[in-house]
């Protein structure tokens, strides 16, 4: 349950805080590791095909029809849950929910963990949430919940995530879907 | 805006609830004759509110919301009081300012939206509460009128700072007793629709908001004038029920009550608002 972080405002024990950044271009962060993308992208696809309900929160960036780019995303978001078996729960704005959400329809930044709890969802991914928000959310999973989370950021990145890969665009996604493809043959699903 | 954002990639639209979808599918955007007799038919810009049962301002930010002849370019400034907790809801561009300062936060993004977007229209418009409006923010209020910023004000006066639970405000009328204002109000309520005109609004309007078509038109008249000429100013009785101790079925009754008295409908429009308005008559948007 929530403590008061070390500068006294974040009521959570924030991996900052740790020491732990987000990795540097070409890099991805496992746990509290540096490593290769390509070990962060076969870890975080081991984790989405063990761990119990596997889901995908697609954001803002992936589910409206903004650019082209966000076009192919949005299929390929679709296609990677396909590949895993695993639910799509959207994130489509931002706006606190009061007086209620329905987690079993959708993730909140502002209360993420309620979605998270209701669908005892032990692993997900998250794609296309703005990163300020991303941000907010990801701190209260990690602190909230023993959900292990997969941040796939067009941007830096997100060191609260249990997985970070930085600079995930169509053609990276592509790469991801094809290794989950082959780790889900290596593990028999 | 670009209503792209409300375009919903097809590959994902199974997962988006309904309510989300109808947005971009029902919502009144792109139609500057959309008015309150959208209300039944199409996608509303307020999808639920926090606001006591029966509230009047919950009434109001439905005509107003309907009335709004280019939501998807209008970006509302808030303060904080009851009606802040209803922005969160609202389906268009909001900022939520530091209580008093709506309308000097109000003035900085229109000017820059100018600056930015010179050849679309971008409305600005305040919607804050008579403690925010007259009390704390008088200064900031009346100086944007005295800069001719051209924004919209509208003030949901419900006579009392009921967020706080009930203290009196410069809009309480004289005598009135609240929770926290046992000895009843010494001075009399504060004019602002008059002050308003007196600092140099083009157009001012005090009504309550018991006849949505009336609000409609209000609305529709100031938003125009303030595009073209300068600052526009609506007062709006929106009683706090809760604060005077009527049910939630009361509201109504008590609106039209004032409708006689002190919330009697008057409108001041200047000479150069009187041709924006004439205009927008003709051009069927009014
Ligand atoms: C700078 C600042 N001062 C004081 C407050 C406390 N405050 C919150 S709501 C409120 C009263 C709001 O009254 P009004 O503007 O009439 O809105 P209502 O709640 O009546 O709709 C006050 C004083 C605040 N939030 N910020
Ligand atoms: S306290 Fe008064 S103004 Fe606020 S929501 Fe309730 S009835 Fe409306
Ligand atoms: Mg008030």
């Amino acid at each position: 349950m929530a403590k008061l972080g070390p500068a006294g405002y974040s009521p959570y024990p924030v991996a900052l805080y740790e020491g732990i950044l987000t990795p540097p271009p070409g890099k991805a962060l496992l746990f509290t590791e540096l490593v290769d993308e390509e070990i962060a992208m076969r870890e975080a696809a081991k984790a989405m095909f063990t761990r119990e309900n596997p889901t995908v929160f697609p954001g803002p960036q992936v589910l409206y029809a903004w650019n082209e780019e966000a076009k192919k995303k949005a299929q390929l978001v679709r296609k990677m849950a396909e590949v895993f078996g695993a639910r799509i729960i959207p994130m489509y704005d931002y706006r606190p929910k009061y007086p209620k959400i329905d987690p079993q329809k959708e993730i909140n930044p502002n209360h993420p963990n309620l979605t998270i709890w209701h669908n005892n969802i032990k692993v997900c991914i998250f794609i296309g949430v703005h990163c300020h928000y991303a941000n907010v959310a990801l701190k209260i999973i990690r602190a909230e919940t023993d959900c292990y989370t997969i941040a796939l950021c067009g941007n830096a990145g997100h060191e609260d995530a249990t997985v970070t890969l930085r600079d995930q665009h169509s053609e990276e996604l592509e790469k991801f879907i094809r290794i989950a493809e082959e780790v889900k043959r290596e593990l028999k699903k | 805006m670009s209503l792209k954002i409300f375009k919903i990639n097809e590959a994902l639209k199974e997962f988006v609830p309904s309510e989300i979808v109808d947005l971009e599918e029902k919502a009144t955007w792109g139609n500057p004759k959309r008015g309150i007799w959208d209300l039944p038919y199409a996608k509303e810009l307020v999808e639920e509110h926090s606001l006591c049962a029966g509230c009047p301002e919950s009434l109001a930010f439905r005509y107003i919301l309907a009335s709004l002849p280019n939501p998807e370019d209008t970006i509302i400034i808030n303060s904080t009081g009851c009606t802040s907790l209803v922005f969160p809801h609202i389906a268009l561009h909001t900022v939520h300012s530091l209580f008093g300062n709506q309308n000097a936060i109000a003035s900085g993004i229109k000017r820059t939206l100018e600056w930015r977007f010179p050849d679309k229209v971008k409305d600005v418009v305040v919607l804050a509460g008579d403690g925010a409006t007259v009390d704390i923010g008088l200064e900031c209020t009346l100086h944007s009128f005295f800069r001719q910023e051209r924004i919209t004000t509208i003030c949901f006066d419900n006579e009392v700072y009921a967020n706080t639970g009930g203290q009196e405000s410069g809009l309480t009328v004289k005598g009135q007793i609240f929770k926290m204002a046992p000895k009843g109000k010494q001075w009399d309520k504060v004019p602002m629709w008059q002050l308003a005109i007196d600092s140099g609004c083009h157009y001012v309007a005090r009504l309550t908001v018991s006849s949505p078509k009336r609000v409609e038109k209000v609305i529709k008249q100031a938003i125009y004038v303030a595009r073209e000429v300068g600052p526009t100013y609506v007062h709006l009785y929106t009683p706090c029920i809760l604060e005077i101790g009527l049910n939630s079925d009361d509201a109504l009754e008590e609106m039209r009550g004032r409708d006689k008295e002190r919330f009697k409908f008057f409108e001041y429009i200047s000479e150069k608002a009187k041709e924006v308005i004439e205009r927008k008559k003709q051009e069927g948007l009014i």
